[in-house]
């Protein structure tokens, strides 16, 4: 057992399936709530501003690592019994969520204060102004640095190995263990990740491009 | 419709007796700074006031204070009968009596004129698309612009975008009509067709409150010119009046000035 064969190659895909999915799942859950922390960083009262504002440098100021351990291990603590995933898919979510927040909270403070004041002349409520108005534009702008977030999320997904969760990195290296071809398994590790991440840079790299053509 | 005595239109019913706006004593602040000094106004229905006065004397606070834009301090607003607390409801209820064309138009750019001129009254009054529609197209024709409408505002010129902002103002049917510098964005060969728009709003009975230094326009559609400095109305008379007969000195420097750059 010491060639790179089909079982090997299913075995990294396994692994890919795993990155792939905890990249959606984190990347949906961050969105979700992420929007939810951008909303309440704009928000009018300023106890939801700051409570917002500390969510996001709390996880914008500690390492993922950390925020990985002790999530994993304050779950076992907490006597909550769940496997790998859960915790995994909790951690990232709860990164993403941070980030992409401040991404949005940026986006949306960067429009014109007249499109709030128009709004608000023609007496649209909050949620009209919010989702007719603001985010519609907000989004647009974050398009570039959303994306550009999603590649640093899906190759951030390695981090998960560290506490077992078999994703494509970890998976690499078990091969690589297995069959003793380091340099050949992380080549191609390497490879799928590049795959996947290439083509979303160069599309947020030329939606930015032609984002600065139109404002020119 | 030439009327043969008077170049002023101030003979258009002015019904002195209903109040459609109402300041007293109103006070703002901006931390420190008073931009508001104790102001007082009434407005009656179908009356068009020009305000003018120099630059950071007020003018805009006045009118944005109008529709909560800005919260004052201390004084009371009423509008069509309602008064306008800090409370969300009262604000509103004044809004959707108020509509607001700014100096830099603040159309909506990812939306089409249509959707611009719509959106309120699906949201706000909550009509069908159909029916909003209907009503958005109308008022884009009564300013001249409904070939535009499935357009972009990036799309129109600054005159034509001014003339939706009008527009998506009207469809919302406001009591009055609020004006902050409408025309000092455009081109020169833009203004007269948003001054003309607004003389037709003028005519058809539309109680107005406009900043502008258009002194044509002043004299032409105003009853009223209302001088403001350093936080308060201090001259307020006739165009006739003003114009010619000045009292205040302020109110003098100011007019040689501007007549002497228009
Ligand atoms: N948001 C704000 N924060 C602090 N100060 C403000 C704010 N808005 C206006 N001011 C100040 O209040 C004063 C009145 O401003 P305002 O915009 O009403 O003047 P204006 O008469 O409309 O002037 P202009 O002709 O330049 O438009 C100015 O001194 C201005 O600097
Ligand atoms: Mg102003």
């Amino acid at each position: 057992m010491d060639a790179f064969g089909l079982p090997e190659i299913f075995f990294l895909l396994q692994g890919l399936k795993w990155t792939v999915l905890l990249t959606i799942i984190s990347f949906i859950g961050g969105g979700v709530i992420g929007l939810l922390i951008a909303l309440a960083r704009v928000s009018s009262s300023s106890v939801i501003q700051r409570l917002a504002a500390a969510y996001i440098a709390l996880f914008q100021g500690t390492p993922l690592l950390m925020q990985l351990f002790i999530i994993y291990y304050g779950l076992a603590l907490l006597q909550f019994n769940v496997d790998a995933w859960i915790a995994v898919s909790f951690a990232y979510t709860a990164h993403a969520s941070a980030f992409l927040g401040d991404i949005w909270r940026g986006t949306i403070q960067s429009l014109p204060r007249g499109q709030t004041e128009a709004s608000n002349a023609l007496s649209l409520g909050y949620v009209s102004r919010m989702r007719d108005i603001i985010l519609p534009q907000a989004l647009k702008i974050s398009l570039p640095a959303t994306i550009g977030f999603a590649v640093q999320l899906t190759k951030g997904t390695s981090l998960a190995a560290i506490v077992g969760f078999i994703e494509l990195a970890r998976a690499g290296q078990i091969v690589s263990n297995l069959i003793f071809q380091p340099l050949l398994v992380f080549g191609i590790v390497g490879i799928i990740y590049f795959v996947i991440c290439w083509p979303m840079s160069i599309w947020g790299t030329r939606m930015e491009r032609r984002m600065s053509q139109n404002h020119a | 419709m030439q009327k043969t005595t008077s170049a002023n239109t101030a003979s258009m019913s002015v019904s002195e007796n209903e109040t459609l706006i109402e300041l007293k004593n109103i006070n703002k602040w901006f931390g420190g700074f008073h931009a508001l000094k104790d102001v007082s106004l009434k407005v009656s229905k179908g009356e068009r006031i020009v305000l003018c006065g120099p630059s950071g004397s007020g003018k805009s606070t006045l009118i944005r204070c109008i529709n909560h834009l800005e919260a004052i301090k201390d004084g009371t607003i009423t509008v069509a009968g309602k008064e306008m607390k800090h409370d969300a409801k009262s604000i509103d209820s004044v809004r959707r009596e108020v509509g607001m064309v700014f100096q830099s138009f603040n159309l909506f750019p990812h939306l089409k004129i249509i959707d611009n001129c719509s959106l309120a009254l699906r949201r706000v009054k909550r009509l069908q698309r159909e029916e909003a529609e209907v009503i958005a197209r109308r008022y884009l024709d009564r300013v001249h612009i409904l070939e535009q409408a499935d357009k972009y505002p990036a799309q129109l010129s600054g005159g034509q975008q001014q003339r939706v902002a009008i527009a998506r103002a009207l469809c919302m049917e406001p009591k009055v009509m609020l004006f902050d510098e409408p025309t000092s964005a455009l081109d020169p060969e833009m203004v007269k067709e948003v001054l003309d728009t607004m003389i037709g709003l003028a005519e058809d009975g539309m109680t107005m409150i406009c900043v502008t230094h258009e002194m044509g326009f002043a004299r032409k559609v105003a009853n009223r010119v209302l001088f403001m400095a350093d936080g308060q109305i201090l001259e307020e008379s006739a165009p006739d009046e003003f114009f010619s007969n000045p009292k205040h000195e302020r109110t003098k420097a100011f007019l040689g000035e501007i007549l002497a750059h228009n």
